[in-house]
């Protein structure tokens, strides 16, 4: 039997994070060893030139697990969404 | 009596009058209604437009939640908040948040905790549409909006 390596998850980008990867969401398979939210945006920063623009920052980007604000070092597992922006802007 | 919370993330224009007098009307021990708009500005005439991106879902429970904890912190009767998404233009409203209360202090006070909270907390980001009808850059959060969030004391 295999054991499954990788999951998937939804992935949902906005503001100057949607524009520079160029897709508001997309569902990916992230490896196991990812464990947190810091570990997935540094994943992500290795799938192209695009992804690399979105976290050349990567301490100014913030992260959301299921439409919840989640610091760094926030485990992704068992999540169903994650969300990456900039600082919000509203008011 | 329960407090009247409504939370309203829409693109159309609100009416600030309308939503002061309903929460004025909630009832004989009201004596204090606070109401905040915040607009559009055009920049010395710079900005045609703004646009406000927002997460659907996460707007709305993120204000939520801030007009809970409003609540906990202050003897409220109601609390409106309504926040738009969309283009707007220089002197449209953005955001309203109206309070009321028995006394002036505590409207007042949770007012400005609701819009120190939203400011940081709730998932809206704002792009500029520059007069030349180029984009403009998208606006960036200030350090300012932090300090006066974390002067409430929340950790969240």
């Amino acid at each position: 039997m295999w054991l499954i390596s990788m999951s998937e998850i939804k992935l949902v980008y906005f503001a100057w994070v949607r524009e520079r990867i160029g897709l508001a969401e997309e569902r990916v398979s992230v490896p196991d060893e990812v464990k947190t939210v810091a570990e997935l945006a540094g994943w992500l920063q290795t799938r192209g030139e695009e992804y690399a623009h979105a976290f050349e920052n990567p301490a100014v980007v913030r992260g959301a697990i299921d439409r919840k604000h989640v610091k760094p070092g926030a485990l992704i597992a068992g999540a169903s969404e994650i969300a990456f922006f900039p600082p919000m802007t509203g008011g | 009596m329960l407090p009247l919370l409504t939370v309203r993330i829409q693109s159309e224009p609100f009416d600030a009058a309308a939503e002061i007098e309903a929460l004025s009307r909630l009832g004989e021990d009201v004596g204090a209604v606070t109401s905040f708009t915040g607009f559009c500005r055009s920049e010395g005439g710079r900005l045609a437009a703004l646009e406000l991106e927002h997460y659907p879902g996460m707007a709305e429970e993120e204000i939520g939640s801030v007009v809970a904890e409003a609540v906990s912190r202050w003897p409220l009767y109601g609390v409106t908040v309504i926040h738009r998404h969309g283009v707007m233009r220089p002197s449209d409203g953005i955001v309203l948040v109206v309070t009321a209360s028995s006394h002036r202090t505590a409207s007042f006070e949770a007012a400005n905790f609701v819009m120190d909270y939203l400011k940081t907390r709730a998932p809206f980001w704002k792009k500029e549409h520059r007069v030349d009808g180029s984009l403009g850059d998208w606006v960036d959060a200030k350090i300012e909006d932090d300090r006066l969030a974390t002067r409430w004391k929340l950790d969240a």
